[in-house]
This record gives structure tokens, sequence and C-alpha cells, in this order.
């Protein structure tokens, strides 16, 4: 058998001293100390698994209302506080932070075979900026303040002619404190993944998963300042009287569109791109090989970072564009099915020449195939310029978005956390528990969304808070309703399941799977130092390939807390760097940054007497540490004992 | 199994398509028709794609299944994985020939839609608002310039441009058995085409969220034969009939003394303001409100009273009218034919 089971390591000393170097502080305040990539990691999954339970309320609430026509649970104004606090929480607070910031930052220090994330002072800020931001939102709508224009706020309804009160300065604003999450993040992983690889993961050795983790943190880098640019523009036009998209002075109206889509559109990837990541790991593991066509795949997710920037404008079809620019746009929109077609046929061939052992995780992963591919047809559908026209703005988008975001993310999700919750608590999930959940989940998924589809097709638009007789949607709606009842009922399922298994599931030891990447060498769940002896790696699945005897890196001090830098194609060690330990000081420049964002809400000099503590904040997060950092230059003399 | 069971249900709610629906699947023009067949076409390519690949993973599956629960050894099989090659290689030829073929198509589609035009069109210029449409046929003379609101009448098999421009927000112009959707932008004004070929009423509706009464903003286009609507054309540009009667001249008098002529026009009165819908043929039209409610006198009492509670958010304020007051304004409004 080729899985290296690592060795269970008695207390020796060097652990006990990784350990005390390592140590993240406990307690109230300790809490807010810590800077390590488990706890954040785990943090931002916890915290936006919750928003995905509050926006799931909204979407039952709102099925609700739709039931029947002419029903009269919730007028107008809550109705559209509804679909966009919803939609808001479901991307910004969810779908995001915990597919490409909660997971990436908890399994990709361990799958490079690092002791901690890159930045993590950093990353412990994204942490608190998220969430004050997402508390913004969610307080605004409790205040009855809840932002009202649609997830999308598109201008001028959401400028402030026709949105007074501050509705849509708490969306605005919500959008910068999540985005700065999301860059932040973003940097950290890039900076992770080019730079604290183990010792002979290369970049074509570099697991799959960490390739899309590592285009999706560039795509981030690039589309989130997109939005900020156009939220903050927007927040502009309602504090300070900037005329930016106000047509009555020239202002145009289109720009923001342009602006958002420029970020959405890729916004749909950056979900997307972690997701088949979960999959092309979860389909190895379980067809019991190596992925077929790692090339193929790692290219396709490339040529998806690239190809997702270029077509946004299929958002805007009905906006009357001129046919040229409408063809590209249709051209780029197919072509993009082109990486995701590659990757469906390289898993379907890893399968085929595999042995499928179809435990949970993988029958989460078929459900992905058999979901997300009408979404992704559906799609095809929608990239045709004159079918947009019709279905645009219907239930055939609110359908095929859907299929699209929880067939394509939330199954891949599901699947990810009944693999990887093991490795993060320590213990099993129940199988049987877990099946009643996939079922329960997809009957109800398939028949409140499948359903949309007609209600589209047979003319109902998005965002009607009610509707008539007559026009005999009912039937369908009733059915779209029911559905979430099964829903409901599946995730609760998961819920329970998650704590019983917390309280009393099976020990998972440290690769329950016997998967190939390194989180798998570390125990279950993992100590802060990650390694007790940093690895090196000999192919693509670290585990599967490595030797009998495999080295393992030397030389990096255990009573500072240190890692090994490796340079960016060949991970060849470059010279050892020193982390930052825990701090109270990301909390409490979160905490300035966020005064001066909120307060800048209600007045413009919010921002210039809000630096004032952000300033002050930031010199104490760089306060000098009063020793000389390790040296960042090679050390020749020491090379030979980096691989012992 | 999973992918098969979806099939009957996809068969029997894509074709249970009802009559006198407003459908994408019921055209009634050519511009519709195109997008119809269009639709059907790719349906048709996506489902057998569909089927295709969910037999594959099935079959895939099933091929290798193994019901054992320890952890299997990692396997390799290099023939295979050449086999795979040229299958997966192959596939995705396909894959991008499929593409290509729904692109060409697609444009074909698109180039006939937006080629149904003409010289001589009947022109329509729609202006949203929140939450009804204002509708103008408009005339190099402007005293031949019709003015109405929410329901649109053209002539039978004649080609309409309609000019879409909006007066707040962004609204979307959407009568699925006609035409796709057209945005209406402010500060941006586009054209697109429209024919209806058998006469009817056919419903739309706004698609493009545009506030607290986005659900409540649909229109209707009446189709019907040139003399028709030539008749109606002729009926419209008229001014309003003054009142004659001792009732009807009292309801003219609450209108003009009251909030209604604030925001409404009735040509032929001192009634001019543009915020709110022309009223000059309020009794001509089949609804009210922006298809909420039918043109009754109940439905129209209740709605001058409190249209608050019909229409929450709307801007048109409640007239708490005397009984009387209002018995003779519905009256009066009612001979605006």
């Amino acid at each position: 058998m080729a899985i290296s089971e690592p060795v269970v390591v008695p207390q020796s000393g060097a652990a006990d001293r990784l350990a005390r170097t390592w140590a993240q502080p406990r307690g109230f305040w300790g809490w807010f100390q810590n800077v390590h990539h488990t706890a954040i990691g785990v943090r931002f999954m916890v915290t936006s698994f919750i928003f995905f339970l509050l926006g799931g309320v909204l979407a039952a609430m709102m099925r609700w209302q739709l039931v029947r026509p002419e029903h009269n649970a919730i007028g107008p104004d809550l109705y559209n506080q509804l679909f966009t606090v919803h939609g808001s929480t479901m991307i910004f607070l969810f779908a995001v932070p915990m597919m490409f910031q909660g997971f990436g930052v908890y399994v990709v220090p361990h799958m490079c075979g690092t002791r901690n994330i890159a930045f993590p002072r950093l990353n412990a800020f994204s942490y608190y900026i998220y969430v004050v931001g997402a508390l913004l939102l969610w307080v605004g709508l409790f205040l009855k303040t809840g932002a009202d224009a649609g997830w999308f706020a598109y201008v001028p309804l959401s400028g402030p002619e026709f949105t007074p009160g501050k509705r849509s300065d708490f969306w605005a604003q919500m959008i910068t404190f999540t985005e700065v999450s999301a860059l932040g993040v973003a940097i950290c992983i890039t900076t992770t993944i080019l730079r604290y690889r183990a010792p002979g993961m290369t970049l074509n050795r570099m697991p799959i998963l960490l390739w899309e983790k590592l285009v999706t943190s560039i795509m981030v880098i690039f589309a989130m300042p997109s939005v900020m640019v156009v939220s903050s523009m927007l927040l502009m036009d309602r504090t300070i009287n900037t005329q930016f998209f106000n047509p009555s002075v020239g202002g145009d109206v289109l720009l923001y569109q342009h602006l958002f889509w420029f970020f959405g559109h890729p916004e749909v990837y950056i979900i997307f791109l972690p997701a088949t990541a979960i999959v092309s790991t979860v389909v190895a593991v379980f067809a019991r090989r190596h992925i077929f066509g790692y090339v193929p795949i790692v290219t396709s997710v490339v040529a998806t970072g690239f190809l997702g920037f270029s077509v946004w404008v299929h958002h805007m079809f009905a906006t009357g564009l001129p046919q040229m620019s409408a063809s590209f746009f249709t051209a780029a929109s197919l072509m993009i099915v082109i990486p995701t077609a590659v990757q469906f046929y390289c898993w379907m061939a890893t399968i085929w020449h595999g042995r499928l052992q179809l435990k949970l995780p993988m029958l989460w992963i078929f459900g992905f195939f058999f979901v997300f591919l009408i979404g992704g047809l559906s799609g095809v559908m929608l990239a045709s310029v004159p079918l947009d026209w019709q279905v645009h703005d219907t239930f055939f988008v609110v359908a095929h978005f859907h299929y699209v975001l929880i067939g394509g993310a939330l199954f891949p999700m599901f699947g990810g956390m009944y693999f990887w919750i093991p490795k993060i608590t320590g213990r099993m999930m129940n199988d049987r528990l877990g099946k009643i959940h996939f079922w329960l989940f997809f009957v109800g998924f398939n028949l409140t969304f499948f359903t949309m589809h007609f209600l589209g097709l047979h003319g109902m638009p998005r965002r009607v808070y009610t509707y008539t007789p007559e026009m005999r949607w009912g039937a369908l709606n009733l059915l779209a309703t029911i559905g979430v009842v099964f829903m409901t009922a599946g995730i609760l399922v998961f819920i329970a399941n998650f704590f019983q298994s917390k309280a009393t599931g099976r020990f998972a030891g440290p690769n329950p799977w016997g998967a190939g990447s390194l989180e798998w060498a570390t125990p279950s769940p993992p100590p802060h130092y990650n390694f007790l002896e940093l690895p090196t790696v000999n192919g693509r699945e670290a585990l599967w390939e490595a030797e009998p005897n495999q080295p393992i890196v030397g030389g990096v001090r255990e009573d500072i807390p240190e890692v090994l830098v490796t340079n960016t194609l060949d991970s060849e060690p470059e010279y050892r760097d020193e982390l930052p330990g825990p701090s109270i000081w990301p909390f409490l420049t979160a905490i300035a940054v966020s005064i001066a964002f909120i307060w800048s809400i209600f007045s413009p000099w919010g921002i210039a007497y809000g630096a004032i503590p952000v300033v002050i904040t930031l010199i104490g997060w760089l306060w000098p540490r009063g020793h000389s950092p390790s040296p960042r230059v090679p050390e020749p003399a020491l090379e030979a004992r980096w691989i012992r | 199994m999973i992918g098969f069971s979806r099939v009957p249900l996809l068969a029997a709610g894509v074709f249970a398509s009802y009559p006198g629906d407003h459908s994408i699947l019921h055209p009634a023009g050519p511009q519709a028709s195109n997008i119809e067949w269009l639709y059907w076409v790719i349906f048709w390519i996506v489902f057998v794609v569909y089927v295709v690949v969910v037999l594959g993973f099935m079959r895939a599956g099933a091929r290798t299944y193994t019901s054992a629960d320890e952890m299997l050894p990692i396997m390799k099989d290099e023939a295979g994985d050449r086999r795979a090659s040229w299958a997966v290689g192959s596939a995705i030829t396909i894959t991008v020939l499929t593409l290509f073929a729904v692109l060409v198509m697609s444009e074909i589609t698109g180039k006939k839609v937006e080629g149904e035009t003409s010289k001589n069109p009947v022109t329509i210029q729609v202006i949203g608002h929140q939450w009804w449409w204002e509708v103008i046929y408009p005339d190099p003379q402007a005293d031949q310039t019709v003015t109405t609101a929410n329901e649109i009448h053209v002539p039978v098999g004649k080609r309409v441009v309609i000019l879409t421009n909006s007066a707040d927000v962004i609204h979307s112009f959407w009568a699925p058995s006609i035409n796709g959707k057209r945005d209406l932008l402010p500060g941006y004004s586009s054209a697109f085409w429209l024919q209806i070929d058998q006469p009817g009423v056919y419903h739309g509706q706004c698609a493009e969220f545009c506030g607290l009464q986005h659900a409540h903003m649909g229109f209707s286009i009446v189709a019907e034969r040139e003399d028709a609507f030539s008749q109606w054309k002729a009926q419209q540009l008229k001014p309003a009939q003054d009142p004659t009667e001792l009732v009807t001249v009292h309801g003219r008098d609450v209108f003009l003394s009251h909030a209604c002529v604030m925001c409404h026009t009735i040509r032929g009165t001192d009634a001019g303001s543009r915020l709110g819908p022309d009223l000059t043929h309020i009794a001509s039209r089949q609804m009210i409100a922006a298809e909420t409610l039918p043109n009754t006198p109940g439905a129209l009492a209740g709605w001058i009273v409190d249209p608050q509670r019909i229409k929450p958010g709307n801007r048109m304020s409640p007239n708490p009218l005397q009984p009387d007051d209002l018995q003779a304004l519905i009256t009066y409004l009612q001979t605006l034919k």
C-alpha cells in the first residue's frame, strides 16, 4: 500500500518546543489575539455558515409570501429587503467567505506543508473586518433600514433620489468591508502558495486545489477593486453629492452596471472554482487513483480565471447593446463552457478508470454532477442573446443561478464538509444521517428550483412580491415552496449530525480516507505547529508518492515561529522567515477601520477623523518586535541543512 | 436513476403550456416566433447533452463501483488513461463544435429578430415611470400626437417600433408572447421592433426591479385590425367631451378642485399635469393602475379613495372624498371614452 500513514509521534522535546512556540493565547482576550490559520479559517467557516442559515430563513420567508397568488403575508417593503439581504448575504457573507476565505485559509497552509499562513495578522484582521461588515447589513435589516435595492443595487434606484435614508449606504459599506476582507485573504493565500510550499512541491506538482486557490486569489485581487470602486462611487453620490450616476446632469447609469458586473461575473467563478477543486480532490480519493488529466484540469482552471473577466456583459444584454458587442460576449460566454466541460470529462475519466467507492463525500459530488450540469446547460441558453432577451430577469434565471450556485458550490461544499470535518474536529460524521441529509436536500432543491424554469418561461419576472391568479403561476409556486421544507429538514439533519459527531463521533485518525495531500499527514485536529517535521514532496499526491524514508526539512528553528520560504517555480528552499505571533492589534485595527467606514456613511468627516485611530492602531500593529528578524538572504552554508 | 427521474418532469413541464397563457412558448409575432424556434433547438441540444453526460457518469460509476469499505490501494492504469485521453479529446471536440453551432444559430436568430424592421412603421414611444407606462404615439404635428397609459394599441400585421425611455429608474418592457425584453434606461433612448399577427390582448410586465411596486407594473398590448386601430387613434386624439349633465359637471369640478389636477391631464379641461397617467380617455381602457384593477366603477372608487391600500408605496395620495363627490367623479370619469 502506497499510503504513508504518518507516525504518531510521542511528545518529544521537539513537539513540546513547537507547541510552546506556536501556542495561541487562551481565554476571552486570547480569542481576539489568535492569528493561527486553523482558528481563523474555522471562524470564517462557522460565521459564514451562520449567515447561510440566516439567508436561508429569508429565502423561506420569500417562498412563503409567494406560496399562492395575492398572498398577504409580507408587504412589498419587507419583501424587497428580504431578497436584497438574501442575495447579498448568500454571495458576500456566505459563499465567498466560506468557499474562498474560510476553506482556503484553513487548508492551504496544510496543503503547502507549512506552519502558518503568510501575513497571519492581516489574515486575522480580514476576519474581524468581515464580521463587522456582515453585522452592519443585518443590524440594518433588524433596524428596518435593510437594503432594498437588490443585491446588485442598480442606480438610479439605489441612488439618493429614489432610496433616501441609509438603506443603500449600509449595503454599499457592507461591500467595502467584505471586499477588504477578501482582498486581505487573497494576498495571504497567494503569498502562502507561491512562497511557502514544501520543498519538492514544484508548480507542476501542486495539488489542483492549490492551483485553484491561486487562480481564485488572483481573480479576487483583480475583481474586487471594481466593486469597491462602484460601491464607493454610489456612496459618494449619496453622501457628498457627487453625480457619477445621475443621468440628468450627465452621469451614467450603465457605467454602474459595467463596473458591477466586471466584478459580478468573476465572482461566480470565485465561488465556483473552489468547488471544482473540492470535486477534483474528492473524486481522486474515492476513485482510488490520481486525477485523470492534471494538466488539462489546471489549464482549465487558469483559462476560467482569464475568461471569467470577459463575459460580464451577458448580464446586460437587455440594455440594448450594439449587436457587435453582444456577439462578442455571447461567444465569450459560450467559450467559458469549454474549460468546465474539460473538467467534467476528466472527472468522468477518473471514475471510469478508477475504483469508485461511493462514500458520503462522493455521494455529494455525484449530486453535483447531476445538478450543476442543469445550471451549466441553462447557462448555454442564457448566453444566446435572443433567448436572454426573453428569459433575462425572470424566474428562469433564478432557477439557472441557483442550479449553478447551489449545484455548483453548495453540493461540493457539503461533500467537502463531510470530507474535511474529520480533519478539523478529529471525529467522523455519521454516514446514515449524511445520506438522509443528501436525499432530503437533493429532492427539496430540485422541487424548488426546477419548477422555477417553467415559471420563467411562462412570464414570471423576478423580484415581484405578488402575482395575480389570472397568471396561473400558483401551482408551480406552491410546489417550489414545498421544496423548502425538504431542504430545511436536510440542513437541520446536517447540523444535528455535526454536533453529534463533535460529541460522540468515531475518532478519525490522521487520514481516514486514505487521501494523498499533505493536510492528511497532520494529526486530526492538527496542532498549532501543523507538522512536527516539515515535509518534502515527491509528486502530485504527496502522501501517495512518499518514499518509505521521505526526507524532511531540517534547520528551521523551533524556538521562534519560523517557516521555510521556497522559490515560486521549483519550491527550492531560499530562506527562513519568522512569522508574527499572536497580537491584539489586528482586532483593534479592524475596530478602528470599522468606525471610520461606518462613520463615513453618516458624515464624510468620518474618514478624516476616523483615520486617526486607524493610524494609531497601525503603529501598534507594526511596532518593531525587539529583536532582529531572521536574515532574508539565501544562506548557502545552511542549505545543506534544509533537507535532511 | 437520479438523472432519469427528472426526464418525465422536464417533458411534462415544458409541454404544459396552456392556451391564452402569456408565455415565450406562445409567440404571437415573428420576433417571438424566431426566439421560440431558437429556444427549442437549444433546448433539445442541451437535453441530449445532459442525458449523455449523466449516462456517462452513471456508466463510469457502475463500471468501477465497489462496495468495499476499507481503504483501497491507489491504482495506476496507463493503458486505460491512453484510451481515456482519446475519449476526452473527442468529447471536447464535439463540445466545441456544438457550442459553435449554438453560437451561429443564436447569431442568425438575433439578426432575424432585429431585422424585422420597416421604413414606414407605427412609432410608439414608451416611457417608464414608477409604476406605470406612459405611451405616446408621436406625430410631426403636435396636435396629432396621442398620449395614453398602460394600454398600447397596435394594428395587426404591421411593423411597430418602440422607442424607449425612462422618467425615473430603470424599467424593462416585456411582453413574452411578442418579443424579448428591453430595458428602459434613464438618460438613454433605444428602439426595438415588434409585430403581432394575431388580434388579441397581450399582457406585459416590467421585468427590471424598479422599487416598491415593481410587481404591479403591468401593461397590455391590444392588437386590432387596421381600421379598428385607426378608429381608436382618432378617438384618442379628441379632447375630452364637456360634461353635459349636472352630475358629470359636478364630477369635473371635483376633479379640478381636488388633488387629481396636480398630477393628471384631461385634455379639454384645465388639468394638464404630466406626473401621472393621462386620463383624457380613461374610460376607454380595460384596466387601471398599470393592470392592477379592472376599470369598473367600484374598483375606480376604491383606487381613488385609498390607492395606498391596493398598491402600497405608489405615488398617488389617498383622496378622502365625500360620497356624493366621489360618485360624481366616477360618473364623470366614466364618460371619458
